[in-house]
C-alpha cells in the first residue's frame, strides 16, 4: 500500500517533530510512505472563514499532490474532515473521488490497519486525553458524551498499547479547546478562556502530558499553557507511538 | 454598544441597573429602546462576548450552571435506549410536515374552528400584534396574563401593548423577572438564567417590597408567587405561547413546569394562543414523539410538570389561535437553510455550546441566541447578523444534541460561505486571496514559512508580542523549531 503522507502547514512549520514521528511510525509499520515536497495546506481556513471559492485553487493543488497513492493519512482529524466532506464545491472527478474516499486521519487509520502491528512502547507518566472536535464528532472515532451510550476514545483504545501510561480523567473531556481555526483569533477573547479552562480541567487531573491528535489544538492549548508559566507538557499521539 | 466607555445608555427610561448591563453586554438591555437607539452603533458577537468575559466569575457561574443542565440532559437521555432512533424519526416527522406545511396549515384550521376556536393568520410581527390588539379592544380588555413564547418576544408585542396602554404581566417567574429588569431573555428555556438570586432579591426588594437581602430561592419564589396571583385574579385576557399544534385533533399543546400558562387560561374569558406556523405535527401519535424528546433535551426532565392539550374554548370563554409568518415561509424557500424550521426550542444547543455557555445569551443580540439563533438570524438579515454564523468552532456538539437533528454546524458553514459571497466580509476578501495564492504555490508557500520561522527565532519578542498581534495576548507563539519537516525529510528519506 503507498501511503501519501500530508503533514498540515502548521505542523510542517511548527511542529517537525509531530510530522517526522508520523513519518517514521508509518514506516515502522511497514508502509511505503512519501510526504511529497509541493504539500501545503487542505484549505480549511479559508473555507471555515466563508471563502470557500477562494479555497479551490487549494483543493486542486492537494488532489493533485495525493491522487498518486492509495491512502493519504495527516496527523490531524480537522484537515481529515475537511479534505472528506468539504471538498465538494469542486468538479468531482475521478481522482477527487479517490482522495476523498482514501484521506484517513492517523489514529483512524491506525484503528482500521495497524493496531495489530504497533511497535511495544514503554512510557512511565500520567496523561489526559483532549480528541479534536473534528475527529471526535465529525470523523465519528470515539463518541461523544451528549450521544446516547457510554463515550470512547479512539486514543485511550490506542494508547492501551503502551506500558506504563496512567490515564486521567478530564471533568469534561469532550469539551472543544477553543481554538477553531481563525475563530482563536476573531473570537480572540473566548477562544482564550476556552482555552485556560481546558488547561484548568487538565491540571485539576494532575496529568503530566496532554496527548492529543490535533496538533492545531495543541498549539492553542500550549501557547495558553506557556503563557500562564504551567508545566504541563504536550504531546501529539504519533510522538508517543514512535517512542 | 453604544456607551461602552461611557456605560450610560441613552436611552433616558433606562434604569440605573441597567448601567451594568451596558456594561457587560454592550447592547441596552431595555426593550423600551427604539430601534435606532439600539443601532446606533453596530454591536457584534465578538465584542460583547469579550465584554461579558470581563467578569471572570460571573462567566465561570454562567458556564457551570448551563453546563449542568447539560449534564442533567445526559442522564436523562440515557434512560431512553431509542434516543437515537427517536430523534430520526422525529426529524422525519418534522422534514415531512414543512413539505407539506400548506395542506395541513389549512386542515388545521379546519379542525380549530370545528372545536370553535377563531383562527387569526398574520403574516408578520405587526399583524400579529394587530390581531391582538383588535382582540383585545373588542372586549374592552385591560389588563392580560401571558405565559412564556419566544413569539411574541420576536414579534415585540410586549412594548406594543404598553404602548397602547394595556397592562401586560409575563407569568413565567423567569420571564417576569427579566420584564421587571426591562431585558429580552438570555436563554428560550431559562430566560433569566444570567442573574443571580443576589440579583433577584434586590430587584424583588424594589419592585415587590421583599425583605432586605433574603436571598432564599423559595422565599423569593414565594414572593412571586403572591405577587402573580394578583395579576392573575384581576386579567380579562389570557396569551399563552405554542409547543405544538396537532392537525388532526386542532388543538394546541403547552408544555410548562410553573402550570402558569393553565392557570391564565383557565382563568380569562378571553384565550390566544400564538403560533408559529412550524409548530405544526399531524397526528396526536407523533406528538407523543416530540414530548419523549422536549424536556429531556431542554431540562433533563422525563417531561414538563405540565403538557396542557388546549382545545375548545370553556363555556362562555372566547379562543383565539394566531398562525404568524413573520419570515418562516421565506425560510421555508430556503432550500439550503429550511432544517432550521424543524426547531421544537428546546435550547439544548444552548446548553452545550462552549461559546454560548461563555458569552450569554444577550451576546447574540437576536431573540433566539446560541447555536440555532446563529442559523435562525441571518435568515432575516444576512448583514446584520452575519457574525453571528461565526460564534463558533464548529465543533458538532449542538448538533448532537437537537432532538430534531437540525444540522446546525453544517448551516453555520453555509451560512458563512453565503455571508462572503453576499460581500459582508469584504475587508477579509484581499487577505484570503493572497493566502488562497500562497496555499496553492509549493515555492511561495516555502519562502513564506521561512520567512515566518525565521522571524520567531530572530526577531526581537517586542515585535511578536504586541497589541497588533491578537494571538499573543493570551497564548505564546510556538516556539521555532531548528528545520521544518520538510527540510528533515529532505535530508533524510532517500
Amino acid at each position: 500500500m503507498r501511503v501519501g503522507l500530508f503533514i498540515p502547514c502548521y505542523i510542517d512549520q511548527f511542529y517537525p517533530e509531530v510530522g517526522i514521528a508520523t513519518y517514521e511510525l508509518l514506516v515502522k509499520l511497514g508502509y511505503n510512505v512519501t510526504a511529497p515536497m509541493s504539500a501545503t495546506c487542505c484549505g480549511q481556513p479559508m473555507a471555515n472563514s466563508g471563502f470557500e471559492d477562494e479555497a479551490k485553487k487549494v483543493y486542486h493543488h492537494f488532489v493533485d499532490d495525493f491522487s498518486e497513492f492509495d491512502v493519504i493519512v495527516m496527523p490531524s482529524g480537522s484537515c481529515t474532515m475537511h479534505v472528506k466532506e468539504h471538498y465538494t464545491n469542486i468538479e468531482q472527478s475521478k481522482n477527487v473521488r479517490h482522495v476523498r474516499k482514501n484521506t484517513y486521519d492517523l489514529v483512524e487509520f491506525l484503528r482500521k490497519h495497524g493496531l495489530k502491528k504497533l511497535p511495544k512502547v514503554t512510557f512511565k507518566t500520567t496523561v489526559a486525553l483532549h480528541t479534536g472536535c473534528h475527529s471526535l464528532r465529525g470523523l465519528g472515532i470515539g463518541q461523544p458524551s451528549e450521544l446516547f451510550g457510554a463515550p470512547t476514545s479512539a486514543l485511550r483504545q490506542i494508547l492501551s498499547h503502551v506500558k506504563g501510561l496512567k490515564f486521567v480523567d478530564l471533568d469534561r473531556p469532550d469539551e472543544c479547546c477553543g481554538f477553531g481555526g481563525t475563530f482563536a483569533v476573531t473570537q480572540e477573547a473566548i477562544s482564550v478562556k476556552m482555552g485556560q479552562d481546558k488547561v484548568a480541567d487538565v491540571k485539576r487531573t494532575g496529568a503530566e502530558i496532554l496527548v492529543s491528535n490535533d496538533m492545531s489544538c495543541l498549539m492553542h492549548i500550549e501557547g495558553i499553557l506557556r503563557k500562564q508559566g504551567d508545566n504541563v507538557k504536550i504531546m501529539h499521539i504519533a510522538q508517543i507511538l514512535n517512542m | 454598544m453604544f456607551a461602552r466607555t461611557s456605560n450610560v445608555c441613552p436611552n433616558i427610561k433606562c434604569l440605573p441597573e441597567h448601567q451594568v448591563f451596558v456594561r457587560t453586554s454592550n447592547v441596552c438591555p431595555n426593550v423600551k429602546c427604539s430601534p435606532d437607539q439600539k443601532n446606533k452603533k453596530m454591536t457584534s458577537h465578538p465584542k460583547n462576548a469579550e465584554a461579558f468575559i470581563e467578569n471572570t466569575d460571573r462567566v465561570d457561574w454562567h458556564d457551570a450552571a448551563l453546563w449542568h443542565v447539560r449534564q442533567k440532559r445526559d442522564m436523562a437521555v440515557n434512560t431512553v435506549p431509542e434516543w437515537e432512533k427517536l430523534r430520526d424519526v422525529a426529524a422525519q416527522i418534522k422534514a415531512h410536515t414543512l413539505a407539506n406545511l400548506r395542506a395541513y396549515l389549512l386542515d388545521f384550521e379546519q379542525n380549530a374552528m370545528a372545536n370553535g376556536v377563531e383562527v387569526h393568520w398574520a403574516k408578520d410581527a405587526e399583524a400579529h400584534n394587530q390581531i391582538v390588539l383588535g382582540i383585545l379592544k373588542r372586549s374592552n380588555v385591560k389588563k392580560v396574563v401571558k405565559s412564556k413564547s419566544m413569539l411574541t418576544e420576536e414579534c415585540g408585542l410586549n412594548a406594543f401593548l404598553e404602548s397602547q396602554d394595556f397592562e401586560i404581566t409575563d407569568t413565567d417567574l423567569g420571564e417576569r423577572i427579566i420584564q421587571m429588569r426591562q431585558e429580552p431573555p438570555s436563554h428560550i428555556v431559562l430566560p433569566a438564567i444570567h442573574i443571580k438570586k443576589e440579583e433577584v432579591g434586590d430587584l424583588f426588594r424594589k419592585e415587590l417590597g421583599a425583605e432586605l437581602g433574603n436571598n432564599d430561592p423559595t422565599y423569593l419564589t414565594n414572593q412571586a408567587r403572591i405577587h402573580l396571583r394578583e395579576k392573575f385574579m384581576e386579567c380579562d385576557a389570557a396569551i399563552t405561547g405554542v409547543n405544538f399544534g396537532v392537525v388532526e385533533t386542532g388543538e394546541v399543546v403547552v408544555c410548562t413546569n410553573e402550570g402558569n400558562a393553565d392557570l391564565g387560561v383557565h382563568l380569562a374569558p378571553i384565550v390566544i394562543h400564538s403560533m408559529g406556523i412550524e409548530k405544526l405535527v399531524p397526528r396526536s401519535k407523533d406528538l407523543a414523539v416530540f414530548i419523549r424528546l422536549l424536556a429531556r433535551s431542554a431540562t433533563g426532565q422525563p417531561i414538563t410538570i405540565y403538557t396542557s392539550h388546549h382545545k375548545k374554548p370553556a363555556k362562555g370563554a372566547e379562543k383565539h389561535i394566531v398562525l404568524v409568518d413573520n419570515g418562516r415561509s421565506g425560510r421555508l424557500k430556503m432550500e439550503k437553510h429550511r432544517s432550521s424550521l424543524q426547531c421544537i426550542r428546546c435550547g439544548a444547543c444552548m446548553n452545550t455550546c462552549p461559546i454560548y455557555r461563555r458569552s450569554g445569551g444577550h451576546s447574540y443580540h437576536f431573540t433566539i441566541p446560541g447555536p440555532i439563533g446563529s442559523i435562525l438570524a441571518p435568515t432575516t438579515d444576512l448583514k446584520k447578523y452575519s457574525d453571528l454564523p461565526f460564534a463558533s468552532t464548529l465543533c458538532g456538539s449542538c448538533g448532537d444534541v437537537c432532538p430534531v437533528k437540525i444540522d446546525i454546524p453544517n448551516q453555520l458553514y453555509l451560512w458563512r460561505q453565503e455571508i462572503a459571497e453576499a460581500g459582508a466580509l469584504e475587508g477579509k476578501r484581499k487577505s484570503m486571496k493572497a493566502a488562497s495564492k500562497l496555499l496553492a504555490s509549493p515555492r511561495l508557500y516555502r519562502n513564506f514559512g521561512r520567512l515566518m520561522t525565521m522571524g520567531l527565532r530572530f526577531m526581537p519578542k517586542f515585535l511578536m508580542v504586541n497589541r497588533y498581534n491578537i494571538w499573543t495576548k493570551g497564548r505564546e507563539l510556538p516556539k521555532p523549531p531548528k528545520q521544518s519537516f520538510k527540510d528533515w525529510y529532505k535530508k533524510n528519506h532517500k
